[in-house]
């Protein structure tokens, strides 16, 4: 049985790209930034216990330790009611990646469906799917965006499903494209030669050989994700405030900018680093994943 | 000697549809009643140059597209009337190997998953029956049963062929239909996956519609040939007599371009001139008739149907119409209705 599991082939396909992943130096670097990225979102409560919401009216807009005026108590400084900024950018963090990573979740699931059927059967449902995917096109994401939490409110699932379902669209033209090539693929023939069913072969042929580009999309999607969130907080449309999220500190910290450089660089620096390491990871695991560039 | 599979008059017409409504313009004619008769235990070589409809046949033959028109009659059925599930259940005994070995292998599997989805998908086996039955169909190709584990990027594009084989036998299937199952290959390959195919068609009792452009591996493979130009065969025979006695211009014209490796044997180059018309809605005049250099007046006016020359051989060609030179008479009229003024171009030829 663990025999069966171990040599089970589709493991294999997984340790061959794990090896492949730790071959490449982006790979490596992404990965690791990505690791300690969310390790420290979920870990950092351990050691470093300060309020974000905390305001300190007395020690509003203190730099960071190394500049002077700092102090330890506030290692990145304070904001113009006095808030911690490490604090903020941390909790930050958590808000970014949630949204980041459950939207795209939301977005490649419906994406990937409704891709399949339209790619695969085609006719009468393709046009309708491609149609709507058209007015999704075409209806500006902001609008759609903006009008939504207006009329639901804004919360952080709210904000995920508008995110998730507003990006469908990108999913769903990529697996429809792949799905048309893969249709015409001769061994997509073979299979319907051999009487296999037409389920079976979405199952079995198809989805397997679009997962690993939609993988790959869905990390480049999560920094835009971020990005989209980091906007709709910075225009007051993200998250409900007080909750801290990279989004509204930029937003918030933009007024002070030519007093308090750091309210707007720091958790601008924190986007960086996360898109950064998102799409390093993702172009490893590009490469890593296709079969074709290996060399065995 | 038994009749494996019939094809009728089979049609396949793809309509060309441009614009944001997808008006029809037209038709692409890639099959034009088309009708062949496959022995047991034969192979019938079907050769033509690209584009002439060679592989749709294939394709319609297995439904992988429908046909337009036309039956294809396999074990008393007729495959493009047949519902679903009956051709779901026929497919165990129509197997086909395509032209491309990389892309016939889905590379996500192993060669074991691929091998096996036949048995999957018709009967209900236990996993180390499958293993062996598995087993036995790579070592009937000539492959180990070690290589059962590997993924088809492993493999040489010969290697891979057999691969392709061992799914199709598995279910001992009576009718494979091989799509250029060589051409992508290296020619020392080639032989090798010709002579397995033999080695197999024997033992197994197989038939094959061997597809190809290949004139030499369809002479090598082939018990009976017919030549397709644009959509319809043109003639029919025996392979030795095809090959000794070619009656069509084009056959003629197919076999003098074959490279003779005997520099001081002369031969005689029938060059054609012209392109292929198009298939977009042809002309009902013989469509050979832009290039042939035995272009007579009744070709530009009607296209020749296919006459039997002697028992085992078919050709569709005026210049073999025994009526044509013959005065008007109304018996003509009779035994060549789709003629027209057949009987007053009795011209030089």
């Amino acid at each position: 049985m663990i025999r069966d599991l171990i040599h089970s082939p589709t493991l294999r396909l997984w340790q061959d790209t794990f090896r492949e992943l730790k071959r490449s130096r982006s790979a490596i670097v992404g990965g690791v930034l990505i690791l300690l990225i969310v390790g420290t979102s979920i870990a950092f409560p351990l050691f470093y216990r300060v309020d974000p919401l905390a305001q300190d009216l007395m020690s509003r807009l203190m730099p960071p330790v190394w500049q002077s005026g700092g102090s330890w108590a506030h290692p990145l400084g304070t904001d113009n009611l006095g808030r911690d900024v490490l604090s903020r950018i941390l909790y930050g963090s958590r808000v970014s990646l949630m949204v980041g990573f459950s939207s795209v979740l939301v977005a490649e699931i419906m994406g990937i469906l409704l891709g399949l059927f339209s790619g695969y059967y085609g006719g009468k449902i393709d046009t309708v799917i491609m149609r709507v995917a058209d007015i999704f096109m075409a209806y500006p994401f902001m609008l759609l965006t903006i009008s939504v939490i207006a009329v639901l409110g804004n919360s952080i699932l709210n904000l995920i499903l508008v995110l998730g379902i507003s990006d469908w669209v990108t999913y769903a033209r990529t697996v429809r494209g792949s799905v048309l090539a893969l249709k015409e693929k001769e061994f997509v023939r073979a299979a319907h030669s051999l009487g296999t069913r037409n389920r079976t072969i979405l199952r079995r042929h198809i989805f397997p050989n679009i997962l690993s580009p939609m993988l790959v999309l869905g990390t480049v999607r999560v920094a835009n994700i971020i990005i989209w969130e980091s906007g709709l907080s910075f225009l007051g449309m993200g998250v409900p405030p007080p909750r801290p999220t990279w989004g509204r500190m930029l937003a918030e910290g933009r007024l002070y900018i030519t007093d308090a450089w750091w309210l707007v660089t720091l958790p601008g620096l924190a986007i960086m680093m996360t898109i950064l390491a998102i799409n390093l990871f993702g172009d490893g695991l590009r490469d890593a994943l296709d079969p074709r560039l290996r060399n065995v | 000697m038994a009749e494996m599979l019939r094809v009728n008059n089979l049609v396949k017409h793809f309509p060309v549809r441009q614009g944001f409504f997808g008006r029809s313009r037209g038709k692409i004619h890639a099959v034009d009643g088309v009708s062949f008769t496959l022995e047991e235990n034969q192979t019938l070589g079907l050769v033509g140059e690209s584009g002439c409809g060679k592989s749709t046949i294939g394709f319609c033959i297995l439904r992988l597209i429908k046909p337009t028109a036309g039956e294809v009659w396999f074990e008393g059925h007729n495959l493009v009337t047949a519902p679903p599930e009956t051709l779901r259940q026929l497919r165990k005994e129509l197997q086909i190997v395509f032209q491309d070995p990389f892309g016939s292998l889905n590379p996500r599997m192993t060669v074991a998953q691929i091998i096996e989805e036949p048995l999957l998908n018709h009967l209900d086996l236990s996993a180390s029956r499958r293993r062996e039955m598995v087993a036995e169909s790579l070592s009937m190709v000539g492959l180990l049963p070690e290589h059962a584990t590997r993924f088809p990027h492993e493999f040489s594009g010969g290697q891979r062929q057999r691969i392709c084989l061992a799914r199709a036998l598995i279910l001992r299937p009576k009718v494979i239909i091989c799509d250029e199952p060589v051409s992508a290959l290296d020619v020392s390959v080639q032989a090798q996956v010709l002579n397995l195919l033999s080695k197999l068609q024997r033992e197994l009792k197989l038939s094959y519609l061997f597809v190809s452009h290949d004139l030499a591996v369809i002479r090598h493979v082939s018990h009976r040939v017919a030549v397709m130009y644009l959509g319809q065969i043109v003639e029919e025979a025996d392979v030795k007599e095809l090959y000794s006695r070619p009656l069509h211009p084009y056959t003629q014209a197919l076999l003098s371009a074959v490279p003779v490796p005997n520099p001081r044997k002369r031969r005689r180059r029938i060059l054609l001139e012209g392109d292929v018309p198009s298939p977009l809605d042809p002309s009902p005049a013989c469509r050979f008739h832009s290039r042939c250099p035995n272009a007579m007046e009744i070709c530009r006016e009607a296209a020749p149907p296919l006459r039997s020359i002697n028992e085992d051989h078919q050709v569709a060609c005026h210049l073999y119409d025994e009526n044509r030179p013959a005065p008007a008479e109304s018996g003509n009229k009779k035994t060549l209705p789709a003629i027209p003024g057949g009987n007053t171009t009795n011209q030089t030829m």
